[in-house]
Formats: structure tokens, sequence, C-alpha cells
């Protein structure tokens, strides 16, 4: 049983949109003048050599940067028509619209129950939270393995039924975008599987973009693939983005070529 | 051939010979040598760190041994009667005169130097065990008085509600509830303000705030406690006296006390909730955040969960300080116990009773200063205990983050 | 950001059933909590500034004074009473006490050989008589001036109405007395001293050999875990039981070495245990834990590759620590000593539970004799009905907490040269 997510009103072509965007620490430009088109309901994996500021960018797409005091960010950032960082927007509500998962599983402190409960609660749901929880424990692929200990501490679960955890959390607040910053990257190759499964069966009611430094995860999993370089001064740029089986067979850049031959990176 | 054989052996015979003595050397300067002073200093050393075993053991005997000496004390009371009869040294009953204590079968009693044991009572007539723990059974003269033992007990000291060394009431009640009264009004006011500092400095405060705050605390915690008793009679009383009236709340009140107490433990409680807070891992708020949780929402309801043992901890030392604290009850709670629990009355804590106590002139072996060191012992057993629960509490703390 | 409607307009999703509208009320209350924070961390700026403003209040003000004898009735020859020289003064004095008390005086001191300023002090006490009749704290005086005159003027009408600061210069040097007026803080000042530097003396060394043994040699086995907890649970036993150890070993027991019999040098007016030594022996037990505690921090931050690299050079493990580990912490170690010492001062409790004399005059000559300390003193006179003694009670905190704050304004510049000079 799928459920969709928002259902979503037709404005604006593309999921989210990055126009002009570049994201700055104080004085340092991490990330300069992107422009990226993400498309609904499908895979966007972005990817580059270490330190090119691919979670900068991911993290600008639901404000998170911000939680870092230092940071700014100019140019837009356009979802249903109107930019994310226009000083009237709510960044909370944003972030709820615009959900994350993290390199490292974080799970709170509270039972598995919670840990999915928890989200939706506070932002005021008004449906059976049983049938919430299950329903997100069963798009995360884990209700099997945890139906029958719901009330354990989160912490008990193995590191990729945790990172699970955590996605099942996520969507939990039906967002419309999942952004994943190297979800499998701290697990082993069979949690990274059953990740990477689960991504393909979630890109069909959400939309995500994920960071992956694995250019063979990305091209197992994408649908479209952006790849980021790093300039002189250590700021980061988009070289090119397109369809994933088009951007590995016939790179229209040739440094993407360089990088996907692993002549550097 | 045999030559080059020869030569080859005491060649090879040779190279062994010098590497044996190259080995021996090397073995020799690499020998462990000994160091005598090393291990001398190591000896000093540990001398030092044992210092603070010597302090335990100090406070531990210390204290026993005066209170055992209270508990075991002999404290005779006028039992007001007299020898009706005059008594020989032989004689196995007693004539008492009527009235006066109640007398029962197997206590101690006293005439002049000579101690009995009542065996049998029948009215004002006592059959008596004569010369009763190696005291002389001797001639009495009729119209001597009786007095009758009066040890402190256990169940009167832990039970009774009465402080009144002269007429020999030693319920140490009046003083514990004093305490904790106060104590507690400290931590009510500590508590809820204390943690709220910590809140704002882990999870909002811009560095600048920081900046003021963490000195002004500091300053706080400086401030030595016989300034704040200064300040809890000067001002906080008079402030309370002019807001409820100076008909409920008395010069010397444990109101006053209590909240100042609260103020001298703010610093304490904020800091070290500060810390449990901070050691809550960052990518927990990250998570929280990321599901649309405002600021307040998360620090309430995922960091302060998260770090509530460190905060429980915390909570447990503040009351222990709060137990301990002396000068500020010492000025502004009164003198005498008193065992009410109205706060706005004057009543003497465990610490200020002490204090009282051994300012005035003090005889060695007098039945205040063993009652002194009774009190100071449950007082230390309090605190201890305390003490040891909240460590508990920090080391499982420690243990869900590594 | 926070709870405009238009924000949550502008972010319109399709509409969720599932999901109540709750945004602009959970920014609300995000808000009033808020402010509730913002409000409780105020409150200690304003405690601290009740605190400071009470004591002011106290250690300034107004004073009604009146002179048992007019100091104009004393001018002789039309010269003021101030400007007289020595002999004329000594005369006025024989003049106007009895005959007993001047005999006294000079058989404590002859009169001839004192200074004009001391015989002056003296017929200023003993005939002039200034005695204080009324005090007014200074914010009734900035608030309500006329009102304290009037008053003034109608209860005490001999009275000469004057600002007084009680705390001034002769305050620090003045020994005790029983006349508020006259009552000065110098033995206490002179029993603190020479109290922390028996407590410095006897805790530094032993603080610092016990950290370093703790933090250097000691292997993980049990007794070593005990000392380290046991230490710990020191730390938090309250001051009044390091009073009553006091009492017990160093007054009681070791009466005999702490009074001077041993050594023949006994103070005449109390032969007992109730002495400087005791007192600073029972500080610096209190202050050991934290002392200890407060090395090891300092020992532990000492980056192990600086050892690695003694040790590499095959230096022995006490020449590490001499040479390497000891300098680098002692920044840290000396900062936390201060921090101890400052501790120490003010403490009250122990002191008193000791034995600290109610009233001594005499400066401490020694770690025999009696004594007193500031802390105490703000107690005793703090305890007593009359108000001129809160008076001066509140300028002996001020000299206290000027004392404290200079320590530890040491401690915090020690501490940022410290740390700077490790980034250089």
């Amino acid at each position: 049983m799928t459920h969709s997510a928002n259902p979503l009103s037709s404005n604006g072509k593309y999921a989210i949109e990055a126009r002009d965007l570049s994201v700055y620490y104080s004085d340092f430009r991490a990330v300069k003048g992107v422009n990226l088109q993400i498309e609904r309901q499908k895979i966007s994996a972005i990817i580059g050599p270490s330190g090119c500021g691919k979670s900068t960018m991911l993290r600008a797409f639901n404000r998170m940067n911000e939680l870092v005091p230092t940071a700014w960010a100019e140019g837009e950032v356009l979802f249903h028509g109107h930019n994310v960082y226009d000083p009237e927007v709510d960044p909370v509500q944003v972030r709820r619209l615009i959900g994350m998962v993290f390199q490292k599983p974080n799970p709170f402190p509270k039972s598995i129950y919670e840990n999915v409960a928890w989200g939706a609660r506070i932002n005021g749901y008004k449906g059976s939270m049983d049938e919430l929880v299950e329903r997100s424990l069963r798009q995360a692929a884990l209700w099997e393995e945890v139906k029958d200990k719901l009330d354990q501490s989160g912490y008990s679960l193995s590191g990729g039924q945790q990172q699970r955890l955590c996605i099942a959390r996520t969507i939990a607040v039906r967002p419309e975008i999942i952004l994943m910053d190297e979800p499998a990257s701290a697990l082993d190759p069979i949690a990274t599987l059953k990740i990477e499964d689960l991504m393909r069966q979630l890109a069909e009611d959400y939309t995500i973009i994920v960071v992956t430094h694995n250019m063979q995860q990305a091209a197992r999993v994408s649908d479209y693939t952006a790849f980021f370089n790093m300039d002189e001064d250590r700021a980061g740029y988009l070289v090119e983005h397109g369809p994933t089986n088009e951007l590995f067979t016939k790179p229209k850049d040739p440094r993407t070529e360089d990088y996907i031959t692993g002549r550097f990176g | 051939m045999q030559n080059e054989a020869t030569m080859a052996t005491s060649k090879a015979a040779l190279r062994a010979d010098a590497g044996a003595d190259v080995r021996a050397d090397v073995r020799l300067a690499l020998r462990k040598r000994r160091r005598p002073h090393e291990t001398v200093i190591h000896g000093l050393l540990f001398l030092c760190g044992a210092v603070s075993i010597l302090t335990t053991l100090g406070i531990a005997f210390g204290l026993v041994q005066e209170s055992l000496s209270f508990f075991t004390r002999e404290l005779w009371e006028d039992a007001n009667k007299r020898l009706v009869v005059e008594v020989d040294a032989h004689a196995g009953t007693l004539q008492l005169s009527s009235g006066g204590l109640d007398l029962e079968p197997g206590a101690v009693i006293r005439i002049d130097d000579e101690k009995m044991r009542i065996v049998q009572m029948e009215s004002e007539v006592l059959t008596v065990e004569r010369g009763f723990q190696g005291t002389e059974a001797a001639t009495h003269q009729a119209g001597t008085g009786l007095f009758v033992s009066d040890r402190v007990s256990l169940i009167e000291f832990f039970t009774g509600t009465k402080w009144n060394p002269q007429i020999g009431q030693f319920g140490i009640w009046p003083l514990v509830v004093s305490t904790l009264r106060t104590s507690t009004i400290a931590v009510l006011v500590a508590m809820p303000l204390g943690l709220s500092v910590a809140i704002y400095l882990s999870e909002y405060a811009s560095s600048r705030a920081r900046s003021i705050l963490k000195p002004v605390l500091e300053v706080l915690s400086g401030i030595p406690t016989v300034v704040y008793g200064y300040f809890a009679l000067m001002f906080m009383t008079q402030l309370l006296r002019s807001l409820l009236g100076a008909d409920t709340v008395q010069i010397y009140n444990t109101a006053s006390a209590g909240i100042v107490i609260g103020i001298l433990i703010l610093p304490l409680v904020s800091s070290m909730s500060e810390d449990a807070l901070s050691a809550v891992p960052r990518s927990l708020r990250e998570g929280a955040y990321a599901m649309g949780a405002t600021k307040w929402e998360t620090a309430v309801k995922v960091v302060v969960p998260a770090a509530l043992s460190g905060i429980a901890a915390a909570f447990i030392v503040s009351i222990s300080r709060a137990i301990g604290e002396t000068m500020i009850v010492a000025i502004a709670a009164g003198a005498g116990p008193n065992f009410t629990l109205n706060p706005f009355n004057a009543a003497e804590t465990m610490t200020g009773h002490i204090v009282r106590i051994s300012g005035g002139d003090l005889s060695y072996d007098s039945i205040d200063y063993n009652s002194i060191f009774a009190i100071g012992l449950v007082l230390f057993l309090m605190t201890l205990g305390l003490n040891v629960v909240s460590q508990r509490i920090v080391r499982r703390f420690r243990e869900v983050y590594e | 950001m926070a709870g405009r409607n238009s924000a949550h307009g502008l972010l319109v999703t399709s509409p969720d059933e599932d999901f109540a509208d709750n945004l602009p009320g959970r920014h609300r209350t995000a808000k009033a909590w808020q402010i509730v924070l913002q409000a409780s961390t105020v409150i200690g700026i304003v405690v601290l500034m009740a605190l400071l403003l009470n004591i002011m209040d106290g250690a300034f003000g107004y004073a009604a004074v009146q002179n048992k004898v007019a100091p104009e009735t004393l001018a002789v020859d039309g010269i003021a009473l101030e400007d007289l020289p020595k002999e004329q003064l000594i005369e006025i004095l024989q003049a106007n006490v009895s005959a007993g008390l001047f005999r006294r005086f000079e058989s404590e001191k002859p009169l001839a050989e004192r200074s004009r300023e001391e015989v002056y002090d003296l017929v200023v006490e003993r005939v002039v008589e200034p005695e204080v009749v009324g005090t007014w704290p200074l914010f009734e005086l900035l608030l309500h001036r006329a009102d304290v005159l009037a008053e003034a003027a109608e209860a005490f009408p001999g009275a000469e109405v004057r600002f007084t600061s009680w705390i001034n210069p002769q305050f620090a040097v003045s020994p005790q007395s029983a006349n508020p007026e006259q009552a000065g803080v110098r033995t206490a000042i002179l029993g603190s001293l020479w109290t922390i530097a028996i407590t410095i003396g006897f805790a530094f060394p032993l603080g610092v050999g016990a950290a370093i043994y703790l933090e250097e040699y000691a292997t993980d086995n049990r007794l070593n875990r005990i000392i380290q907890t046991n230490i710990n649970n020191l730390a938090g036993v309250p001051s009044i039981i390091y009073g009553m150890l006091g009492l017990a070993v160093f007054v009681r027991l070791l009466g005999s070495l702490t009074s001077g019999q041993v050594f023949g040098l006994v103070d005449p007016t109390t032969a007992n245990g109730r002495t400087i030594l005791s007192a600073g022996l029972t500080l610096g037990l209190l202050i050991l834990p934290l002392l200890i505690i407060n090395a090891q921090e300092a020992i532990k931050a000492v980056p192990g590759s600086l050892r690695q690299a003694s040790f590499g050079l095959g230096a022995t493990r006490w020449q590490t620590i001499w040479h390497h580990v000891l300098p680098n912490a002692m920044p840290g170690i000396l900062t936390g000593t201060i921090l101890a010492m400052s501790r120490a001062i003010g403490e009250t409790a122990p002191l008193v539970v000791v034995g600290a004399s109610t009233f001594i005059t005499v400066d401490p000559s020694g770690p025999f004799s009696k004594f007193t300390t500031l802390p105490i003193q703000i107690y005793q006179w703090t305890a007593r009905p009359q108000d001129e003694f809160r008076n001066i009670a509140a300028a002996a905190i001020l000299v206290l907490l000027a004392l404290l704050l200079t320590l530890n304004a040491t401690a915090v510049l020690l501490r940022n040269r410290y740390s700077r000079r490790r980034y250089s």
C-alpha cells in the first residue's frame, strides 16, 4: 500500500531548482553560482571529489546550512515557485517539506515507535499514530524486523537498521523531497544494498537527491547525476548535469570524463 | 685446504668471540640499572595520594568515635524521688517517696555514687540489685535523691522531635526538618533557574551573550557564603517582610535563607546542566531540525531528554551542597532548634546548630561537644550518600554516548 | 523568520488534511518560552547587582555622631584640639581620665614615647568619646535626604550628622574593638593572611604530588581507583565537617603540636590547640581535593607527544615530569591553586568550629597564636544586634571582596597568558 506524498500542486516543472546559488561561510565561498534543476520523483545524484561542496550544496536545499552561524547564501532556491531563502519563508516549514537523512545514522534516544512518531506528533498529525508508524516502517523496509520490539530503544538496532529507522521517521512527516547525504557510507555492503533498493522504492513517491562519493552507487541508483568540481579557490561548482547513463557513457565535459575514468578524485 | 678450513673455523670462532663481546657490551649497556631516587620519589608521591585516604579515615574516625561517646554517655535524670528510710550497704529493698518519674523493672538508677538495677517494683518499694556496674554498695541517708539513667538512645535521637540538652531531650528531627526545608526551597529556586540558564547558554545564546553571562555566573559562585548570609539577613528578609508583611515573616526565617542558598547553588546547577546539554551530539539536533522542528521543540523534546542523567546528577549534587551549607543559615535562619513547618519562622538547621554550639564555650567531653559530632555524622552520611548516587548516575550517562 | 502568517501563506502546500495547521502556534509557544529563558538568565545578573548594592548600602551612609565632650571645650588658648602639641594633649588626657586608666596607658607604653597621633587618638577615644547614635543606609539617604536630616535633628539634637564611609583607610589598619566606630579589620586581615600561608604551604606540595602520582605513576589497580574515588568524594563533603575533623584531630589530638607546646612556643594567653596552625591545616585539608582534581586536569592536558619525546631521548619518568610535564602544566596548576586559595579565604564555618577567637585585639605573631579571620569577623559583626556593627560588617565585606577580586583577576590573567602562549 503506497501512499502518495503530498500531491503536488503543479507550480513549477521541477521539484526544486537552484538558480545562481552561492553558499558562503563568512568570506569563504564554498559553492559557486550553481544552476541545477531536479526532476520530480526521480533520484538525482550529486557526485564529485571530496571537498567540492557536495554536502554544502545538498544542505542548501533545506536551509540546514544556517545551523552554522557563519553560513549565508546568495541566489535562489525555487520550491513551489518561491525562493526558499526569502526572508518571509519559514525555514521550519521548509525542513518539514524537504527532509534529510544523514551520513551517520542519528536516531533519537527514544523507542523505535517514538522515533517515528515524534516528528509527526509535533507537526500536529491528526490521524492514527499507530497506523502512521507501521506505514512508515513498512515503506522503509523495516517493519518486519522491528514490529515486535517497537518500544525498544532506537540504539538497539544495527547500523543499517538505524539508517532505515531514520528514513522511516523522515517519511512519517510526509515531505516532498528527501535529501540523502551519503546515506550508506557508514554501512557495510549488504546494508548498503538494502538502502539502495529502498531508495528506488521511495522514488515512486518522493523526489530523492543523494550525495555520494561512490560513483558506482550513483550509476546503480540514480536517474540523473550532477557532477561537481572544485576550483583553485576551493569553491565548488557544477560542471555537468544530465541523465545518468548519458553522463557516464558520453560525458559532455572533459573534466567529467576525467573524473569518471579515475584520472583524479 | 686444511689451512683454509682451520682458518675458516678460527675466523668463525673469532667472529663468534667478537660477537659475544659485542653482545656482552650491549647487554651491559642496556641492562636495567637501579635508580634508587626514582623509587623514593615514587614512594613519596604515593604518600601524597594516600593523604586523602587518611583524611577520610580521620573524618570517619573522629565522627564515629565522638558519636559513640554521645550515645554511650551516661546521663542521669533526676527522678524526683527520695529515700524515705536510710539504707545500709546490704539492704535489698528501698522505700521511696511517691510522685516523680515512673520507674520500671530493669531500669538503672543511681543514689549518690552507687548504681543499682531495679529487679522488682511494688508501689513505692523497689527490690534492687546493689553495686551495679562495678560501683560500690554503700550506706545512703534518708532523703537522698534518686537519679534515673537517661542515655540517649538511637531511637530517641532519630525519632525525637525536641532538642533540648538541658532537660536531656535529644531528638534530631527539628534540625533535620529545618535542613530539609531550606534545602528544598533552595533547590526549588535553583533548579528551574539554573536549567533555564543552561538551556539558554547551550542552545540559544550568541557568543556575546555568553561572554557576559558566564563571567557573571563565575562571580556569583565565587562569593563567600558569609557574604550571602549578610545578603540574606539584610536584603532578602527585608524584601520578604515588605512583600508578605512583618507579621508573617520573622526576622530570622528559613525562607530567606533557603532562597539565598538557591542563589548560591545556581551557578553549580547551571554549569553541570550545561555540560550535560553540550555533550549531546550535534547530529541529534540536526536530525530533529531536519524534520521541521522548531528550536524550542528540539531543545526541550530531544536535547534535554538526552541529557537527562547529567541534569539529574546536577540536581542531586545541588541538594547535597544545599544541605551542607552553613553560614547562610547560621546568620539568617535563626538560633535554636524549632520543629515547625512554617518556612517563615526561625528554625535552626543541623549545620547552624553545630556552628553555634562550637562557637561558644565548649569543653571537651561535655554532652554538647559529643552531640555536635553525632549531628555531624548524620550530615556526613547524608551528603556522602547523595554524592555517591550522583556519581553513579554520571557514570551511567557516560556509557550511553561512548 | 518565525511566526508570521505570511510565511505560512507563502509556502502553500497542497492540503494535507492529516496534519494540523499548527505552525504559527508552535512558533508562538517557542517565542514565549524563549522569553522565559532569557528572563531567567537576567535574574542572575539582577541578583548580583542587588547583592553589591545591598553591601554598598550598608557600607556608606549618614551617621549621627554625638560627642560626650565637645572638642571645642578642650581647646587651649584658642588653639583647636587637633592642632595642639603632644605635651598639652597629654595634659588634657591626664586631666580628664581616671588615674587608674592613665596609669594603665603609661604601663602599656609611656605616653612620652608615643607619637602625637597616637596620643591624639587616645584623647579622641577617651575624652571626646564620639558615639554613633544613629545610622542611615546609603539608599535611604539618597532617596529621602530631607527626611533623614529631619529625623536626626529630632532624635539626636546634639549630634553632628555627617556622611560616613565605613570603609576607609583607618578601617583597614585598626584592630578589633568593642566600639563599632573604632573597630578595624587589621587583626582579621593578618589572621587570614597567616592562615592562608600555612594552608598553601601545606596543601600545594601535597596536592601537586598526589596529582602527579595519580596521573603519571598510578596503574589502574584497585587501590588507585579507591584513592581517586575517595578524592572525588572528599571534594563534595561539606566544609563544616572539615572543621569538625580539624577540631578533633588538630586541636585536640595533636594539641601539643599545634599549640606549640612541643616547641616551647606557646602563646601565653591560650595554651590550647586553637591556633593559626590548626586553622591553616584544616583549610589545607579542605582545599586539598580541589587542588588535586585541578592539578590532574592540568597534567592531563599536557600533550602525550611531549612525554614521548622526552622518553624517546632516554629520560627517566621523574626527569620527564620535572623538566617537561610540570613546567607545561604549571600555569594551569597555578590558576587552580589561586582559585582554591580564594575559596579558602572565604571559608568561615570550619574555622568557627576549630575555634576562632571571638575577640582578639592583638595581631597574630606566628603560627601558634590565637586567630581570627576576615570572614569570621564579618560573621560576628553581622550577628550583633546593634546597627552600626552591620555597617562595619558591610565595610569588611568590601575589603574581602576586593581581596578576592584581586586574586581571581590574577588567575584569569594567568589563564589568558597561558592560552595565548600555547598558540603562539
